[in-house]
């Protein structure tokens, strides 16, 4: 005999007492997964203390119609130019910089500065909107009435897009915005560009 | 003839009370099934159907039009069939399913009657009128809201009403499920503590409490609010839904884990390596139920960093400890079933020698890879608070839950109706060669779809979306030319997949509606037309099998299962890692 004294399905009910002591590799397994789940839960403040990249921001809840007004501020004293009848906006490096989403458009365009921080604030004139910015691939959930502030360093200098990546009404897939990263001395450098023969 | 399953003894003659509810004895597994049983699994189970079918058509029509190449549908309809999609597949198709899945556990499976039949029947209607009025507001395009209706976009006051019926109704189920346990347990129709299969159901059906209050604190206000009648703040309905969403798919992941030990029991005579260890990792699901819901909040302005690390994991995400128990203890199981029964060659004899031409196997088997491997791993990792960043709301989350909703949970539905027809509805399987492949076409369909979506979404293509050349947009975009390739290869993956789904559908009906009757036949004399597992049914166990067995080191008694989890968290480290690796190249943002 090895000790075992009887296997049984699920499909039965188990006899007497089921408490019984797991198999040495079912607590071998046990032990291992406890672990990884530690690593897993670790992870994350690991990341907040030594990673660049958190979800965190300043976070504060914002009537739309005062956060509609405070971009319409912003872009009106920033402004450099125009885009198809869009504001490019250009605040001062490390300022404060407002990007509205609203059905369907991401408002205004934003002109910033390759390695130097910004506080991104983000909110919705009307319903959620999703924020994802193409091609880095970074992706925020946008909700009306809640302003979320993030701190974004772009690391690289280009050409970038604003995805809606959150359905937003039947004009949806037509909403997308632009950013603009100048390099360090503050040339726009095109690697591609997205609209030849628009004067930039 | 031998059979794991128990025969249960005639019904004990003091207890009268059995006398009054009409039953059949199921004379190939010795269930005793209740009249009532009967009806309410085959009713739930062809709403469920007729829920599969509306739904994929949906997927197809997706599909096409996502697949920039065809791109089938105008956005209004292409919006309005993605909202018909979601609610059809993951709350009415799954739903019904589940209530059958209820019926059967707590009535067959411990040969007992179901308490209040006239409340369970209207409680099916209830639910019936509530998804019919919910399908009618979305195909009438009074509700183009998707599936989350997240507030304030606005859906027809009527739809949330059918949603809220829908789920009293279910409410209702669960708890003439518990009446029927109770019940049976003082009518002694079996001893002891629930069978492993029946406690799996009963986690389910736990969870399913949880989600519905869920739903009437989500849906109730929603309904208010479309009405004009109070506020409702868009962050705390995205809160509460969630509460929902995601723990409705802890209901699917408990019925799918419960099936999982059913499956294995009927094909190969799998056994429980542990009552203790299998039976609280079901507990584990109920305790860390909201873990997953907060997944869906980690990039929403709403909540802090502590809130989102805290309750995305409890400090040590036991959910995920769960499921990885049970990905060990279902193969172990099935491991150790066929070991037991001399099919004891190295460390993989047991898999060579499986029954891959029973469709309740192959079904069973897909499902656990696919759902570990693809939905376990992806889902985790996207679960992370820093991580979500990069996945946020782009195809690679629909390429998850596809994996754990689709090949996981729907795969084991498909995998034990091949054993419902022949059990409950008393026919044969029809069409039986193509019910062998059904598993096949639609789970390595759904695999190559799953991870080709996945793939897409990490190009940052969104999900929900109608048009990503961005052709009539004010700015140009133009994904990476990998892209166009990577979205074809999973719209033919979603083809095959839906071949599998149609086959599904067809064999289902026709065995049904017009199968052969399987009344006094014995299923053991027949060469084809029903599982495997029922002709050759797995051989009773003796306590002498237990010789068999062999301690190999640290890898135990199932050594193969042991290697198998340990490719498993190579997989998942190495898929975990990498994820962090390109986070750390992105942006610096915080």
């Amino acid at each position: 005999m090895n000790g075992y004294e009887e296997f049984h399905s699920g499909l039965e009910a188990p006899k007497g007492v089921w408490w019984k002591p797991a198999h040495k590799s079912e607590k071998i397994w046990f032990g291992i997964a406890f672990a990884w789940c530690m690593v897993l839960f670790a992870m994350m403040p690991l990341w907040h203390w030594k990673g660049g990249q958190n979800p965190s921001g300043i976070r504060s809840k914002v009537d739309p119609a005062a956060f509609t007004a405070r971009v319409n501020e912003f872009t009106a004293t920033y402004k450099v130019g125009e885009d198809r009848g869009m504001p490019i906006v250009e605040p001062p490096p490390g300022s404060d910089v407002y990007l509205l989403g609203r059905m369907w458009s991401w408002t205004p365009v934003l002109k910033l500065k390759q390695g130097v921080e910004y506080t991104l604030h983000i909110s919705s004139a009307d319903v959620n909107h999703g924020f994802s910015l193409y091609p880095v691939n970074v992706n925020f959930q946008i909700v009306p009435g809640y302003d979320y502030a993030l701190r974004v360093t772009p690391s690289e200098a280009g050409d970038f897009r604003v995805i809606c990546n959150e359905f937003c009404g039947v004009g949806h897939h037509l909403m997308l915005g632009r950013v603009i990263v100048t390099d360090r001395e503050g040339r726009e450098v095109n690697r591609r560009d997205p609209m030849p023969g628009v004067p930039q | 003839m031998s059979h794991t399953i128990p025969r249960p003894a005639a019904p004990p003659a003091e207890a009268p009370v059995l006398e009054r509810w009409k039953s059949r004895i199921c004379p190939s597994t010795g269930f005793r099934i209740d009249r009532h049983a009967d009806g309410l699994i085959k009713a739930n189970a062809v709403v469920a159907t007729v829920m599969l079918l509306i739904g994929g058509i949906s997927a197809i029509l997706i599909l096409l039009t996502r697949w920039q190449a065809v791109h089938l549908l105008s956005p209004v309809w292409f919006y309005r069939i993605l909202t018909v999609h979601g609610m059809t597949m993951l709350i009415f198709f799954i739903l019904f399913f589940e209530m059958a899945v209820l019926y059967f556990a707590a009535g067959p499976l411990l040969n007992s009657r179901i308490v209040a039949p006239k409340t369970a029947w209207s409680a099916f209607g209830l639910m019936v009128l509530g998804a019919a009025l919910t399908e009618l507001m979305m195909w009438t395009g009074k509700a183009d809201v998707l599936m989350t209706s997240y507030i304030p976009l606005r859906a027809d006051p009527m739809y949330y009403l059918g949603i809220i019926m829908f789920a009293v109704g279910a409410l209702i189920v669960v708890g003439i499920f518990f009446g029927t346990i109770t019940v049976a347990r003082r009518e002694k129709t079996f001893t002891g503590s629930l069978p492993l299969v029946v406690y799996g159901a009963a986690t389910a059906a736990i969870i399913a409490f949880i989600t519905l209050l869920h739903g009437a604190a989500t849906y109730i206000p929603a309904y208010l609010w479309s009405l004009g009648l109070i506020r409702y703040d868009p962050q705390v309905y995205r809160m509460l839904w969630w509460a929902l969403g995601h723990s409705s798919q802890q209901i699917n992941v408990a019925a799918m884990v419960a099936l999982w030990y059913l499956l294995g029991a009927l094909t190969v005579g799998s056994v429980v390596l542990n009552e203790k260890i299998s039976r609280s990792a079901f507990v584990l699901y109920i305790l860390f139920i909201s873990l997953a819901s907060a997944h869906h909040l980690l990039v929403d302005p709403g909540f802090g960093p502590a809130w989102k690390v805290v309750n995305t994991s409890y400090f040590m995400y036991m959910a995920v400890l769960a499921s990885m128990l049970h990905g060990f203890t279902v193969p172990a199981g099935i491991e150790l079933g066929q070991r037991l029964r001399g099919i004891n060659q190295g460390l993989f004899g047991w898999v060579k020698r499986a029954p891959w031409g029973d469709p309740g196997f192959s079904s069973l088997a897909l499902s656990v890879i696919v759902f570990g491997f693809v939905g376990g791993i992806t889902g985790v990792t996207l679960g992370t608070e820093q991580i979500n960043i990069l996945a946020h709301n782009t195809l690679r989350i629909p390429g998850h839950f596809h994996a754990t909703v689709v090949s996981g949970t729907a795969m084991a539905f498909m995998g034990i109706t091949y054993y419902v027809i022949p059990l409950i509805f008393r026919k044969k399987v029809a069409f039986y060669r193509l019910a062998q492949w059904q598993p096949y076409l639609f789970g390595i369909g759904m695999l190559i779809f799953s991870i080709f979506m996945t793939f897409a979404g990490g190009f940052g293509v969104p999900r929900r979306h109608y048009d990503t050349t961005f052709s009539n947009a004010p700015f140009d975009l133009q994904f990476s030319p990998a892209v166009d390739m990577v979205t074809a290869v999973m719209a033919i993956g979603g083809l095959i997949a839906a071949v599998g789904g149609g086959i599904y559908i067809l064999v289902t009906v026709w065995s049904v509606f017009f199968g052969e009757s399987l009344e006094g036949v014995d299923v053991t004399t027949l060469r084809t037309g029903v599982p495997q597992g029922l002709i050759r049914p797995p051989r009773k166990l003796v306590p002498a099998d237990t010789a068999a067995i062999q301690e190999r080191g640290w890898l135990g008694i199932t050594p193969g299962t042991m290697v198998l989890v340990l490719i498993f968290l190579a997989a998942f480290a190495l898929y975990y890692f990498t994820n962090w690796k390109q986070l750390a190249a992105v942006w610096k943002i915080g």
